[in-house]
């Protein structure tokens, strides 16, 4: 076999020396292309969760942490990260670390479940989207304010927190990261946020009247106020025939959860105390 | 002349497809076309890129590689090219055009190694392409690419919300409808100018 030294060195020799020049083109470009960027940005974007979630309201982490070095941001503004999130990137700025904020979640509040305590006005067989079905007469349920379960809230959730079980969108309280993209997606607006740590809530969204209620859904508050009487601390109001905690207030006492006719306030972790009728803490596992 | 480079753009867009008659740039054609607004942002990348990656290379090919007799380093040569090019591209476009870059920037590295940008600089050399021929090429080739990509991706975005088997979520449905627009494209095949 006759091999051609000569084209090999060629070969090489082309190829080294097209490298060697793109290498200093590059080199030169990078010297004089060179941007001047605050380098507190990159190590803002490192600390901040980097899922690009958007719950901040800028367009992504990289954003937010460029906002946040121009002063249009505070260092706590990413609402998912934790507080040490929050010191650090105080401390990168050279600020005073932020203000705590409260950890919130999001819920769906909501407890009519298809055909098990909601009754259905027909059977939807569109575009699963809970804004298409929103068009057909206000959703598949009769009551108007009741979660539709398409899961619109499901596909904007970049942590995979939201699930459909029977019709209704539930929040696995542990992935959730209170970014709020369910709440702005939810067409009913029944998605809340809440404070992370309480464990009661009153699980539906209904201003209908007791009895018009009733036809409705077999979960849903007729406004009875039986929870307003039992609330020692007067932490619930009842307002267009909904029931509604102030967190504030609440001592998760759990009164309201065993008066409540519907049982529609809920209880949803272990860790909740209860208070028997002699005032004394027992510990009851959480019913659904 | 004129009708000759029309000749080559409607070729490069509708009739030879480098989607879904070239099967080159399938790798961004399923990655990044979940959405039009990402999908169209590929797409310009991918037009900017091969516009400018074929005038280099052709000169490349016609004032080093031919002058040498190192036809047959083709290949390795232009991805070396196209590879600082986009590099090149990327750094001159941070510095003298923020807004395109911020634009533009995600999407450039991705591009760096897509088998589109060097399918379309082998393309002109092997087609005898003059250098205004080969741009021409380089950026309807290109055009069409955005096309595919960002029909797909509407194809796509109406998907999201339709009821989908199981078993055909994702990527399945997708490569399903991806290849009944190909079927779709193969009636322009026979299309020419007279």
């Amino acid at each position: 076999m006759n091999i051609d030294v000569m084209s090999i060195v060629y070969a090489v020799g082309t190829l080294a020396i097209l490298g060697l020049i793109f290498g200093i083109i590059l080199g030169i470009a990078s010297k004089a292309f060179a941007v001047d960027t605050d380098e507190r940005i990159g190590e803002i974007a490192d600390t901040l969760p980097g899922a690009n979630c958007g719950g901040c309201g800028f367009a992504g982490c990289n954003a937010l942490a460029s906002a946040i070095v121009e002063g249009k941001a505070k260092p706590n503004a990413c609402p998912v990260s934790s507080n040490e999130t929050y010191d650090r990137i105080a401390e990168i700025m050279g600020m005073a670390p932020a203000e705590n904020a409260v950890r919130y979640g999001a819920r769906v509040v909501c407890s009519g479940k298809n055909n098990i305590a909601a009754r259905l006005k027909y059977e939807y067989d569109g575009v699963t989207d809970c804004v298409s079905a929103m068009r057909f007469g206000n959703g598949t349920k009769y009551c108007e304010f009741g979660c539709i379960g398409l899961g619109t809230c499901a596909k904007v959730c970049k942590f995979g927190a939201i699930s459909i079980q029977d019709g209704v969108a539930v929040v696995d309280k542990e992935k959730c990261v209170a970014c709020g993209m369910c709440r702005d997606a939810c067409p009913k607006k029944i998605i809340e946020m809440v404070p992370y740590d309480s464990s009661i809530f009153v699980m539906c969204h209904s201003h209908d009247k007791g009895a018009a209620m009733k036809e409705k859904c077999t979960a849903g508050c007729i406004g009875c106020r039986m929870c307003t009487k039992v609330c020692p601390t007067g932490a619930i109001t009842v307002t267009d025939n909904l029931a509604k905690i102030d967190y504030e207030k609440c001592i998760e006492c759990g009164k309201c959860v065993e008066k409540c006719p519907k049982k529609i306030i809920k209880i949803d972790t272990d860790k909740a105390v209860f208070f028997n009728k002699e005032n004394e803490p027992v510990s009851v596992t959480p019913k659904n | 002349m004129l009708t000759s480079l029309f000749q080559i753009a409607l070729g490069a867009v509708l009739v030879e497809n480098f989607i879904f008659n070239k099967f080159l740039g399938c790798c961004p054609f399923l990655g990044v076309s979940k959405k039009v607004e990402t999908a169209s942002g590929m797409g310009m990348a991918v037009t900017f890129t091969m516009t400018i990656a074929s005038a280099i290379t052709w000169l490349i090919q016609h004032f080093i590689l031919d002058v040498f007799g190192l036809g047959f380093m083709q290949t390795v040569v232009f991805i070396l090219v196209i590879a600082s090019l986009v590099q090149f591209i990327e750094m001159a476009l941070q510095k003298m055009m923020p807004a395109l870059y911020s634009s533009l920037g995600i999407y450039l590295p991705l591009v760096t190694t897509n088998c589109a940008v060097l399918g379309v600089a082998l393309l002109n050399i092997q087609n005898d392409y003059n250098f205004i021929e080969s741009i021409v090429y380089g950026f309807t080739a290109a055009v069409g690419f955005t096309l595919a990509i960002v029909l797909f991706a509407s194809v796509r975005e109406r998907l999201e919300y339709s009821d989908i088997p199981k078993s055909f979520e994702g990527l399945p449905i997708a490569l399903v409808s991806a290849s009944l627009m190909a079927i779709a494209f193969m009636g322009f095949s026979g299309l020419k100018v007279v």
